[in-house]
């Protein structure tokens, strides 16, 4: 009776053959699905992504800094125009940073010190005339970083002339002037924290775990597009959640030419890191796109790039300030929402289906 | 060699067995409850929730507070008490409604797993499992050498049925010929020591993996039982569970099963065992002066013995109610739970709910996470009941409000087994005026591809 044994043994055995076999002998286009170089994915991210576009907007902020100087020593049109010129390109180069929400950013809650909007005008103004403020302070998180000098460059009086005006009071160039400073300098401490420790830890953290960097960034990533560049951009603006439409939620809404151009920045970069384009060039290196492509999902990457293009197209058909678009024609804002979501589905749904993330914010047992 | 059922039920058998299971059951439980709490998970699944998911006529079972502690409590001292046979027939009915009770409050927690131990506790209230090798021995200064065999065999049919159906459910073609889930699963252990990064990617594993677990959950409750196969069965429960515990986050459901298989082996084993407790206890049966008695007598046998056969007949037709469904079981799942369908869909969905006033068509959508824990949005998002009884809440809530006509549709996406998502639901129907009910939902919208099997 032995043999029963022995029957059942050679059943698993051949079971494994025959999983073996049907292997090789399915569709299977490459028969490969070998190891997935996750520690180059990072790699390319954090060296010819991440590193570059902070190095870029420290540079940017830096001549922000200068132009601030010249400003608040000879407040006039010309100083003023530099300034706002050179606050667009920062800002710009910001929607490039903002998805990296890792390492010191996340521990300095960089996001909420930079690009909380709308911005409050009231603690703006107690600020200023208090003379004596913590802009580190979460009170102060609606009251600093771009939102505010948008406020402080375009909305603080009706006309340039009045605008001009108020920078002869010393309180509000010290103002202008500290929170521009601290904007950079906050810059600087999270590029320097990359360069000098932070970057091998993020390349090496290659584990699906729910604190790796990998796992980390990647749930970053999706939040980033579906929180920040769909919801606050677009959603909430145009009234997606909530009865009334809130004109006033967009960003870039006191310079009111801006919001589109912001968008649009916003999209490429998050499209340009799936794709994984170095920054501010066109090759490419490893990205979500290869790491599906490794998976066999050809599908979803085509899906995933039109889905961009086509949200990309809906964005452009916008008016540079979404504050007047939502006022004239808000179905086109609600429009392009719709289209920002369908690539959240993608990303959300498919894309972290196929990587199988562990997703940090789940805890219990499963079945 | 004909079978005799009245022969049969007649048979006595040694009652250590069931003492062993009795005890490994208790104490197992208990640690269960313990690590429950420790783990932090009452707090984040039954108290911060604002709403919680109810099982469809179940919906006045709900967590209690602070009180849900207690419940807790309660459950894990039945559980201790079940191990010590202390007072028997109460604990493990207190341990069964305290169990069960704590997984109906919220259907988001649902586990295969713990609905096993619910039929496991129910089913063990109508053994004597307190026979031998128990305080109540002490207590009523007798103890049985034997019990009827059928009471062991109970227990081990139902875990055969739990084995077996496991395996029936995996005969479908998304399991045996495109090795999914698992082809999903597996590579993204890529990061375990030295099978991460040789086995966990490679094609052929993946469909390994599929036929060997197919065929294992269909075999061994046989090679169990049959006592020439029962060392290699018990070895390859072994190596299957350490295996599923290694790659999945199933807590303690391995060591329950791998503890549980031990009640298949003779009496001389778990004799073995308990005499292996009374050395460590230095217990002496003579210190209590028991009564020997050498058979265990049911007092209410025929009516018993008459409804477990009932029980065990509703365990064997409950998994296959999905025919009565007419869509595709592992897309809409109608009838997918409580019938051992266990790891066997990879599905992530993301429902986005519309609140909208039916006379002015103005809308806005929901965040859902102003009322969803992150776990019951996953959860939600998938799953048709879910979503139904989502929007009621929903509903509800913004007519309390003071919303007007309010209408809640939903738009939602879903993929299953690594296919492209697709809407689940169809988008134009109002979910507040639908009703929860056995009826097939007819606002699932058709799965656009066919997964053959049972």
């Amino acid at each position: 009776m032995f043999t029963v044994r022995k029957i059942f043994l050679g059943l698993f055995i051949t079971t494994f053959i025959i999983g073996c076999g049907s292997s090789s002998s399915d569709n299977d286009p490459s028969g490969k699905t070998d190891t997935f170089d996750r520690g180059a994915l990072l790699t390319n991210v954090a060296d010819n992504i991440i590193i570059p576009a902070f190095q870029d907007l420290n540079t940017k902020l830096s001549t922000l800094k200068l132009d601030k100087e010249t400003f608040i020593t000879t407040p006039d049109q010309t100083s003023l125009d530099a300034l706002r010129a050179s606050w667009i390109e920062a800002y710009k180069v910001w929607q490039y940073v903002e998805m990296f929400n890792i390492g010191k950013a996340e521990a300095l809650l960089y996001g909420f010190q930079m690009n909380i909007y709308p911005t409050n005008t009231t603690d703006i103004e107690n600020n200023i005339s208090a003379g004596t403020y913590d802009l580190t302070s979460a009170n102060n998180n609606d009251a600093v970083g771009f939102p505010a000098v948008d406020y402080l460059l375009y909305g603080v009086a009706n006309d340039d002339a009045l605008i001009l005006a108020k920078y002869a009071d010393v309180n509000y160039r010290n103002y202008l002037s500290d929170i521009i400073n601290q904007m950079q300098s906050l810059t600087e401490t999270i590029l320097n924290d990359w360069t000098t420790s932070y970057r091998g830890t993020f390349v090496s953290q290659t584990g699906n775990t729910t604190t790796s960097a990998l796992n980390k960034f990647t749930n970053d990533f999706v939040f980033y597009y579906e929180k920040v560049l769909r919801a606050n951009k677009i959603g909430i603006p145009a009234g997606n959640f909530s009865v009334d439409p809130l004109p006033e939620k967009v960003e870039g809404f006191y310079s009111k030419i801006y919001s589109r151009e912001l968008a649009l920045e916003a999209l490429n970069a998050v499209q340009d890191l799936f794709n994984g384009k170095v920054y501010t060039s066109n090759t490419t290196g490893d990205s979500f796109k290869t790491y599906l492509l490794d998976l066999e999902r050809n599908d979803l990457v085509t899906l995933i790039n039109s889905r961009f293009d086509s949200a990309r197209q809906k964005l452009e058909a916008l008016s540079a300030d979404f504050n007047s678009q939502i006022n004239t024609d808000n179905t086109k804002m609600t429009e392009a929402y719709d289209a920002l979501q369908l690539a959240v589905v993608s990303l959300k749904v498919d894309m972290l289906q196929a990587f199988n993330i562990s997703i940090d914010y789940v805890d219990a047992d499963g079945d | 060699m004909k079978f005799n059922i009245n022969t049969y039920l007649n048979k006595n058998t040694n009652a250590a067995p069931l003492a062993v299971f009795r005890i490994a059951f208790g104490i197992m439980m208990c640690f269960g409850m313990i690590r429950f709490w420790y783990h932090g998970w009452i707090e984040t699944l039954y108290i911060q929730p604002g709403f919680h998911f109810s099982f469809y006529g179940f919906e006045w079972v709900k967590p209690l507070g602070n009180y849900t502690y207690l419940l807790f409590i309660i459950c894990a001292i039945a559980a201790l008490m079940v191990a010590f046979g202390f007072k028997y027939r109460l604990a493990i009915i207190t341990f069964f409604l305290s169990f069960t009770y704590i997984e109906l409050m919220d259907k988001t927690t649902y586990l295969n797993h713990y609905y096993f131990i619910s039929l496991l506790s129910f089913l063990m209230i109508f053994l004597p499992a307190n026979a031998y090798f128990s305080v109540d021995n002490v207590i009523r200064k007798k103890t049985y050498e034997n019990v009827p065999k059928w009471t062991i065999d109970s227990v081990k049919l139902l875990l055969g049925i739990v084995y077996f159906y496991a395996g029936l459910a995996k005969i479908n073609s998304d399991w045996l010929f495109k090795a999914m889930p698992l082809k999903i699963w597996l590579p993204s252990k890529y990061d375990l020591p030295l099978i991460g990064e040789t086995l966990m990617h490679q094609n052929w594993f993946h469909f390994a993996m599929s036929w060997s677990g197919m065929l294992y959950d269909l075999a061994i409750p046989f090679l169990l039982f049959y006592k020439r196969t029962r060392i290699f069965a018990f070895t390859l429960v072994l190596v299957f569970h350490v295996f599923t515990r290694i790659l999945f986050p199933i807590g303690m459901f391995p060591f329950i099963m791998i503890v549980s298989t031990l009640i298949f082996f003779d009496a001389n084993l778990h004799i073995k065992i308990i005499s292996f407790f009374k050395r460590i206890f230095k217990i002496r049966a003579s210190i209590f002066s028991l009564s020997i008695k050498s058979d265990y007598n049911y007092q209410f046998r025929k009516p018993v013995t008459g409804f477990l056969a009932l029980f065990f007949v509703i365990q064997l037709i409950v998994p296959f109610r999905n025919i009565l469904y007419p869509n595709e079981l592992f897309w809409t799942e109608e009838g997918f739970r409580f019938s051992w369908r266990v790891m066997l869909i990879e599905k992530m969905g993301m429902s986005t709910f519309k609140i909208a006033n039916a006379e002015t068509g103005d809308f806005f959508y929901v965040d859902n996470d102003d009322f969803l824990t992150p776990f019951q949005e996953k959860q939600m998002s998938f799953q048709p009941d879910f979503i139904l009884e989502y929007a009621h809440y929903l509903g509800d809530h913004f007519t309390a409000q003071g919303h007007k006509n309010v209408q809640v549709f939903v738009e939602s996406y879903v993929a299953l087994n690594g296919r492209l998502s697709q809407p689940f639901i169809d988008k134009n129907i109002d979910l507040y005026r639908e009703k929860e009910s056995f009826k097939p939902k007819h606002w699932i919208l058709p799965f656009k591809d066919e997964i053959k099997g049972l």
